[in-house]
């Protein structure tokens, strides 16, 4: 019986906003086993977000689940009341924020802010402990102890991520979500960061979410990857499949628009139009304007999301040939 | 080298004169902002205030030609010789009754409306003209122009506004006119300069000055054509406060008796009180009248104000 | 592209560019130091030719850009263009000169979302260059802001010319960018980060038609990005600053096969590959990034170098120099 930390089955969440009702995640479904990490790629207005965000419940106000379950450690957080679902964030899954600076506030010690998340969760028995806590945590992250007394403002960009990532550690969550992470850093304190969060996945067993935009990065830190496109998932698979054999056009196509600096300099592939209106979609199937290989039925009925063997799942009318 | 690109071919659908464009555009920019404005009770309220006391205008030149007795109902010279005591309460003939002096209340009130409205909307302009130009001009130049004016900003804000007014009508003969060029002098050097000024400031920064001045735009160009352009809203914003204060100002001047106007909302509280009836209340419509339409204008103003703000600052908008 | 000659004037060239920015501390804000943002910097651009300019934060590169067209002022050093047939010194200009130059450099900015007037219509913002240099008149204007929407893919063009900037999509901002940056016809544009804001699907189309019309057009380039991938498919030189120097400056493909620097050899090694099965090397450098705040007299990368030596330390920055080939490097012990 394989062991899943979260099992998102067929979830929909939808922004009312004063022009209407914005589909923003749609029948997404896909499921993290227990120690492994997969990456959540796509564009901006893809919902990627919006699955982060609705997987923590930290929904705005005008944000509601319409559909769909959301199974962490086997059960379903959507019909959970909030009271239930503050005790269970951060201790059983937290989140590790884009643009860290944003998540630290300037006015507390970093190590004290990590210490009142602990606190919060009944987790502090003394303050010694705690701060022994908090300086194991620092030294995992690759800072220095003695910097838990200082401001946010007197660390650096990636010294300042990498405090994030502790506070996102200190109640040992099940699952932790990475939205960019490494985004507004520069290539080489991101390199150094990703090797570490490698290392931490392995160290201590983590089930990882990824979630960027830069398949790069998506590529070299996780197991599995979900393709998202206009609120919907393109394509579910592992790093390999989706990289070397994409069945859905729209992840060929993002794969092919990727330039690298190894191997013979490529032809860079265009996908011509823009992603849709999430306000009013396109019908059938939300990539079909921009695909290639449209025929009729892509543009009337909305494909299923199929295993197409081996755990690969694409929803396409017309998924491309491995080569 | 670069090829200078050959006469390209004329393309089609330019056909429209450009004055015609920008007309259009300009119609359908008014037209949004009307629709987003209009979804706000608050500014409804106040602007059917304003229309309400701005009707008055219009409607005391038809009632003096037509119910009125031009002599009996002139709101300064007016006397109503069949009625025995002055102030007499309201009555058929008069309908918010007689002042001290036997003129009719309503004329006065109708008739200094116009009075009102100039002296808002002149000390207004005057305010957010030399606010805007001197706080763009801070803004943009930094260095010794930005400190002379912000302390000279500084010093009009700590000095006692009253006073100064007061000191002012002795200086001058302070009529209507007068008295809007000074209020519009003193309020446009005072914080308004300050808040527009913050304002010019977030606006320099942004990319697109940059892209003006690598497109070989001066200093004037980008002031004019980027810089004002921006700060426009807020310089509308503040006209609203600007009227509020106007108004305010003008009553409490009247009051003392320190201005050389004919008639005014002011002026009526002042002739109530040096007829000793201010505290009177058997007398109401000698004072109620004159306050509650100073408050409700000046309230009216305030309240266009805070819906505009809460168009222009986006952040106060409600999803 | 003009026609061969034998020897051809660089279209650019800078000569010990510096840019120094004065801190000041203490209750009487005494100059204590100097940010060294762009060190004295040497290098070319041949006509027609497009240059990368590649760093991470503090490098110095988008000050180099900004530089190069004016934006900023020069501490010390020349930059020596073709201007109009003759060979300036555009650090000097200024006044009318300078309003004049402008004609010939233009800049494309990295926010879209920032660099449009959002109070201005599309075919203001893009005639803009052109009503300040006073070419054309109204229709004329009209029919080249036209002309230069339809080219940089914003078709039909009337439909674009009355929308306002929040109207349209990101990528569709940065044409409209590109659309004013080359109105004016320059000979030389600085494209600051042109695509990093932008989504992966629009970037290859932006990147794809500035180097068309840079084809089209004979437009030289100098692209400033972080991105080394997309440098390697825009321009044909590299050149990699640190802390306020060119460490090294080759040929695209040879630079990347076969870096020289540690420095470039450690960026390099650094860059996340789209290919899982792709091993990356670790990257060989210590240390973090600092400040170049009243720099020591030494090799700027001393501190991270993982091969420094006593020579390193003791002499003075190492210059650019070809080291073979033209590929030119600044390192002591190559």
């Amino acid at each position: 019986m394989t062991d899943y930390v979260l099992q998102v089955d067929d979830l929909t969440m939808h922004y009312k906003t004063r022009a209407g009702e914005v589909s923003a995640v749609n029948n997404v479904t896909f499921s993290l086993e227990r120690g492994k990490s997969m990456g959540l790629v796509g564009e901006s207005g893809c919902g990627k977000t919006s699955v982060a965000f609705s997987l923590l419940k930290l929904l705005p106000d005008n944000a509601y689940i319409k559909n769909g379950a959301i199974k962490l450690n086997d059960v379903d957080i959507v019909p959970m009341r909030e009271e239930d679902m503050r005790k269970l964030r951060w201790s059983k899954v937290s989140m590790v924020f884009q643009a860290a600076m944003n998540a630290l506030n300037p006015v507390y010690k970093v190590g004290d802010q990590i210490i009142e998340a602990m606190e919060n969760h009944g987790l502090v028995e003394t303050n010694q402990a705690a701060r022994d806590h908090v300086a194991e945590l620092f030294e995992l992250v690759g800072l220095a102890p003695k910097l838990m007394d200082q401001y946010p403002h007197e660390y650096s960009g990636g010294m300042r991520q990498r405090a994030v990532i502790a506070m996102a550690l200190s109640c040992d969550p099940d699952l932790i979500i990475a939205d960019e992470p490494t985004t507004a850093l520069d290539v080489i304190v991101q390199d150094a960061l990703l090797r570490e969060m490698i290392e931490l996945q392995k160290k201590l067993k983590m089930s990882m979410i990824y979630i960027s935009h830069d398949i790069a990065v998506i590529a070299e830190v996780t197991d599995r990857i979900g393709v998202m496109y206009a609120g919907r998932m393109a394509e579910y698979g592992t790093a390999l499949e989706i990289f070397k054999s994409p069945l859905h056009p729209y992840s060929y196509g993002l794969m092919s628009a990727f330039p690298s600096i190894v191997g013979a300099k490529r032809e860079l592939t265009t996908l011509p139009g823009e992603p849709p209106d999430l306000l009013s979609p396109p019908p059938g199937c939300r990539f079909h304007p921009r695909c290639p290989f449209a025929t009729e039925i892509c543009a009337q009925e909305s494909p299923e999301f199929k295993d197409m063997g081996n755990q690969h799942f694409v929803s396409c009318w017309h998924p491309m040939e491995a080569n | 080298m670069a090829e200078i690109a050959s006469s390209p071919s004329p393309i089609a659908g330019l056909e429209t004169p450009l004055w015609r464009v920008r007309l259009r555009l300009l119609k359908r920019g008014i037209r949004t902002n009307l629709a987003l404005f209009s979804e706000n009770p608050i500014g409804l309220v106040g602007v059917a205030i304003i229309l309400f006391y701005f009707s008055f205008i219009f409607i005391h030149p038809i009632l003096m030609k037509t119910v009125w007795d031009p002599v009996m109902y002139n709101p300064v010279t007016g006397y109503d010789i069949e009625t025995t005591f002055h102030p007499a309460p309201p009555s058929a003939t008069h309908l918010l009754g007689t002042d001290p002096l036997g003129r009719d209340v309503l004329s006065q009130l109708m008739w200094s409306t116009r009075s009102e409205f100039i002296l808002g909307m002149v000390a207004a302009l005057v305010t957010v003209i030399i606010a805007t130009s001197i706080g763009a001009l801070a803004a943009y130049y930094g260095g010794a122009i930005d400190t002379f004016f912000m302390r000279l900003a500084d010093i009009v804000i700590m000095m006692p506004y009253i006073t100064i007014l007061i000191v002012m009508s002795a200086l001058f003969d302070l009529t209507l006119p007068v008295l809007a060029l000074v209020l519009g002098l003193l309020g446009g050097l005072g914080g308004a300069t300050i808040i527009i000024k913050s304002q010019a400031l977030t606006i320099k920064v942004h990319t697109y000055i940059e892209a003006a001045r690598v497109a070989g735009g001066g200093n004037f160009h980008i002031i004019f054509n980027h810089i004002i352009p921006n700060l426009l809203p807020l310089s509308f914003l503040y006209m609203m406060f600007a009227v509020n204060g106007a108004i305010a100002s003008e009553a409490v001047l009247s009051f003392f008796g320190l201005l050389n106007i004919r008639m005014s909302w002011g002026l009526m509280i002042y002739t109530t009180s040096y007829s000793g009836y201010l505290l009177d209340f058997s007398k109401w419509w000698l004072i109620f009248p004159a306050s509650v339409s100073i408050s409700l204008l000046c309230a009216a103003f305030y309240l266009v104000g805070r819906a505009l703000d809460e168009i222009i600052n986006p952040r106060l908008r409600k999803r | 592209m003009c026609a061969d000659q034998a020897i051809q004037e660089p279209l650019v060239k800078v000569e010990g560019l510096q840019k120094l920015y004065p801190l000041a501390t203490g209750l009487f804000k005494k100059t204590s130091g100097y940010i060294h943002a762009v060190d004295g910097l040497n290098f070319e651009i041949a006509d027609g030719e497009s240059l990368a300019l590649v760093g991470e934060s503090g490098s110095g590169k988008t000050t180099t850009g900004k530089l190069l067209v004016r934006l900023i002022d020069p501490t010390n050093g020349a930059i020596r263009m073709q201007v109009d047939g003759y060979e300036k010194d555009i650090a000097q200009l200024k006044g009318s000169g300078l309003k004049g130059f402008r004609r010939y450099v233009q800049m494309i900015f990295q926010d879209p979302y920032e660099s449009l007037n959002p109070r201005r219509t599309i075919f203001d913002t893009v005639a803009e260059p052109l009503v300040v240099q006073g070419i054309g008149d109204v229709a004329e204007r009209e029919q080249l802001v036209a002309h230069y929407l339809d080219l940089v893919g914003l078709s039909p063009p009337d439909t674009f010319l009355w929308r306002f900037p929040h109207e349209l999509s990101g990528g569709q901002r940065q044409r409209v960018a590109i659309a004013r940056a080359l109105v004016v016809v320059p000979t030389f544009v600085v494209a600051d980060e042109p695509t990093s804001m932008l989504d992966v699907s629009i970037r290859t189309g932006i990147m794809k038609l500035m180097q068309s019309l840079a084809e089209q057009m004979g437009v030289t380039y100098l692209y400033i990005t972080h991105d080394l991938a997309v440098a390697r498919y825009m321009s044909s030189r590299l050149a990699v600053m640190y802390l306020g120097k060119i460490v090294e400056m080759a040929e695209i493909e040879e630079e990347l096969l076969n870096p020289l620097h540690p420095y470039t050899k450690a960026l390099l090694s650094a860059v996340p590959v789209p290919d899982p099965s792709f091993k990356r090397q670790i990257p060989n450098i210590k240390g973090s990034i600092s400040q170049p705040i009243n720099p020591l007299p030494r090799c700027r990368f001393f501190d991270r170098c993982p091969i420094a030596t006593k020579v390193c330390e003791d002499n003075d920055h190492p210059p650019l120099e070809d080291k073979g080939a033209g590929h030119m490097a600044a390192c002591h012990l190559i």
